[in-house]
C-alpha cells in the first residue's frame, strides 16, 4: 500500500528536524503514516548521529496515552531526540476554567446525557431521563427528569433551567428531591446550588450573590 | 412497494391491538389494501378483536420456519377483499423468531399490500424489536395517565435511534368531562412532554370494549365516536389534513338557542 495524502511533514530546520502531524485526519491514520514514514525514508538524516526534534500536532487534542503512542514510534530510531512537544491539550490546562459545551436534543425516558465540564442544554429533558455534568447544567428548556452537576465531587456546580420541574436533583453527593424539600414558586428561570450541604433553590436574577465571577459587567 | 407501520407504546392495555385493527380496518374502508401483522407471540389478541380467531391455519412463526408459504398463513377478513391479518403463534414465546425473520415477512408483505399495520407488543426486549425491524413508520399509543406516557417517551427515544425517524402519536382514550375538571392530563400536556407529531385523539367509549368482545372492530359503527376519530387517523396517514374531532359533547338545539340569547 502506497501513502498518497500527505498527514505527516518532515521539515529540515537549522538545528534539527520538525515533524508536522495533520490535525484533520483520523489518529491511527496519522500514526500508520508516521511509522510507515520512518520505515520507508531512505534518507539518511533518519540513520545519522542524533538529530533534535520538534513536534508540532496543530489543532489536535490527544490524551496522555495518545502522546504515548507518538513517542513510541519515534523512539524507535535511536537518533532522534525529542526536544519539544505541541498540542494543543497541554497548553489548554493552563488557560483557565473549561469552556461551556453546547449541546441540542431531547433526553427521553432512560436515556442518559453525560458530560465533562460544563454543559448548556437546549431541549427538554423528560421524566425518567438523566443528565450528568462533572460542571454545571445549564437547561434551556424544561428540566424534569434527574440532574447531577459536578458528579465527581464539585460542590460549587449548579443547576439552571428555563422550566425548573426536575424529579431529582444532585450537585455532589447532596441528593434532593421536590417538593418535600423545597418548593419552586417561582415561574421564571431558577437554579439550584449548594449552601452547607444543603440545596438551594432561588431565581435566576439572584446568581449573582453566589457568584461574583459570574458578573462580568464593569462599566459605569 | 407498501408501507409498513408499527403500533407500539410501551405499557401494556393502552389499545395497541384495538388501535391496530380500526386503524387497519378502516384503511381498508377507505379502499386500501392492508395486512393486519400480529406480532405479539405468545399472546396474541389481534385475532380476537378481529373475530378471526377460529380461522387460523397457519402463523407467523410457521412462515419464519418455513414450514408454509406467507400466503398460506394469511387471514382473509370476513367483511373486507382487501384486508388480511398474518397472526401470531400462540404456543411459543418472542424468541422464537428474530428481527431479521420478521423484517423479511415484512418486506414480503410490502410487494403486495399498500399498508401493513403491525401490532407490537408490550415492552421493549425482544418482541418490540422484532416488531420494529421492518416496520417503516412508527404510530405511539399512549393514555393520558402519567405511566403511559413516561412509557411512551422511553419507547419514542427507541424508535427516534432507531432507523424510524419520526413516530406519529395517538391519545387513547382521553375523557372529555375529567380533563375538564383537571383530573386528567390533557393532550397539550402530554405533547408538551413527548414532543412529537399528534396523529389522532380517541374519545372514551363504550362501544369500543363492546365491538372488540363481538369481534367487529369499532370503526364498523359509525355512531361511535372513538370510530370516527380512527378513520380520522385513517385519513391523516393517507396524507388527507383533516381537523382534530372536537371533544365538546353534542349539546341540544335548545341549549344553542339560550346561547344565541345570551343566557347559556
Amino acid at each position: 500500500m502506497t501513502v498518497k495524502s500527505n498527514h505527516v511533514t518532515i521539515k529540515g530546520i537549522r538545528d534539527g528536524l520538525v515533524f508536522l502531524l495533520d490535525d484533520q485526519c483520523e489518529f491511527e491514520e496519522l500514526l500508520y503514516e508516521l511509522r510507515y514514514k520512518l520505515e520507508h525514508s531512505h534518507q539518511n538524516i533518519l540513520t545519522g548521529p542524533i538529530v533534535h526534534v520538534d513536534i508540532k500536532l496543530g489543532a489536535r487534542e490527544i490524551t496522555e496515552d495518545q502522546k504515548e503512542e507518538i513517542l513510541d514510534i519515534l523512539k524507535q530510531k535511536g537518533n532522534l531526540l525529542i526536544r519539544s512537544f505541541d498540542s494543543p491539550a497541554l497548553v489548554q490546562e493552563v488557560k483557565g476554567p473549561p469552556p461551556i459545551v453546547t449541546m441540542c436534543g431531547m433526553v427521553r425516558s432512560g436515556q442518559v446525557l453525560h458530560h465533562e465540564g460544563n454543559l448548556l442544554f437546549l431541549g427538554d429533558i423528560n421524566p425518567g431521563g438523566t443528565v450528568t455534568c462533572t460542571g454545571d447544567i445549564y437547561v434551556l428548556g424544561s428540566l424534569r427528569g434527574m440532574a447531577h452537576a459536578g458528579i465527581s465531587g464539585d460542590e460549587e456546580a449548579i443547576i439552571a433551567a428555563s422550566v425548573f420541574a426536575p424529579t431529582q436533583l444532585r450537585i455532589a453527593d447532596v441528593i434532593s428531591r421536590p417538593p418535600d424539600e423545597w418548593e419552586s414558586h417561582e415561574t421564571g428561570m431558577e437554579f439550584a446550588y449548594l449552601q452547607d450541604n444543603q440545596m438551594q433553590i432561588d431565581k435566576m436574577s439572584n446568581i449573582v450573590r453566589l457568584r461574583r465571577d459570574f458578573n462580568v459587567f464593569k462599566g459605569v | 412497494m407498501g408501507e409498513a407501520i408499527v403500533i407500539t407504546s410501551g405499557k401494556g392495555g393502552v389499545g395497541k391491538t384495538t388501535t391496530s385493527a380500526n386503524i387497519g380496518t378502516a384503511l381498508a374502508l377507505l379502499g386500501k389494501k392492508v395486512c393486519l401483522v400480529d406480532t405479539d407471540i405468545g399472546l396474541r389478541n389481534l385475532d380476537v378483536v378481529m373475530g378471526l380467531e377460529n380461522r387460523i391455519i397457519y402463523d407467523l412463526c410457521d412462515v419464519a420456519d418455513g414450514r408454509c408459504r406467507l400466503n398460506q398463513a394469511l387471514v382473509k377478513d370476513k367483511r373486507f377483499e382487501e384486508l388480511y391479518m398474518l397472526p401470531a403463534a400462540q404456543t411459543r414465546d418472542k424468541n422464537s423468531v428474530s428481527p431479521e425473520q420478521v423484517k423479511d415477512i415484512i418486506l414480503e408483505l410490502k410487494k403486495d399490500f399498500e399498508y401493513v399495520i403491525i401490532d407490537c407488543p408490550a415492552g421493549i426486549e425482544q418482541g418490540f424489536k422484532n416488531a420494529v425491524a421492518g416496520a417503516d413508520q412508527a404510530i405511539v399509543v399512549t393514555t393520558p395517565e402519567n405511566a403511559a406516557v413516561r412509557d411512551a417517551d422511553r419507547v419514542i427515544g427507541l424508535l427516534e435511534s432507531s432507523h424510524i425517524q419520526s413516530p406519529k402519536l395517538v391519545v387513547n382514550r382521553i375523557r372529555n368531562n375529567m380533563v375538564k375538571s383537571g383530573d386528567m392530563l390533557d393532550i397539550d400536556g402530554i405533547l408538551q412532554v413527548l414532543n412529537i407529531d399528534l396523529i389522532g385523539i380517541v374519545p372514551d367509549d363504550e362501544l369500543v370494549i363492546k365491538a372488540a368482545n363481538s369481534g367487529e372492530p369499532t370503526v364498523m359503527n359509525p355512531d361511535s365516536l372513538a370510530a370516527i376519530a380512527y378513520r380520522n387517523i385513517a385519513r391523516r396517514i393517507l396524507g388527507d389534513t383533516v381537523p382534530l374531532m372536537q371533544m365538546e359533547q353534542k349539546k341540544g338545539a335548545f341549549s344553542r338557542f339560550k346561547k344565541f340569547f345570551g343566557m347559556g
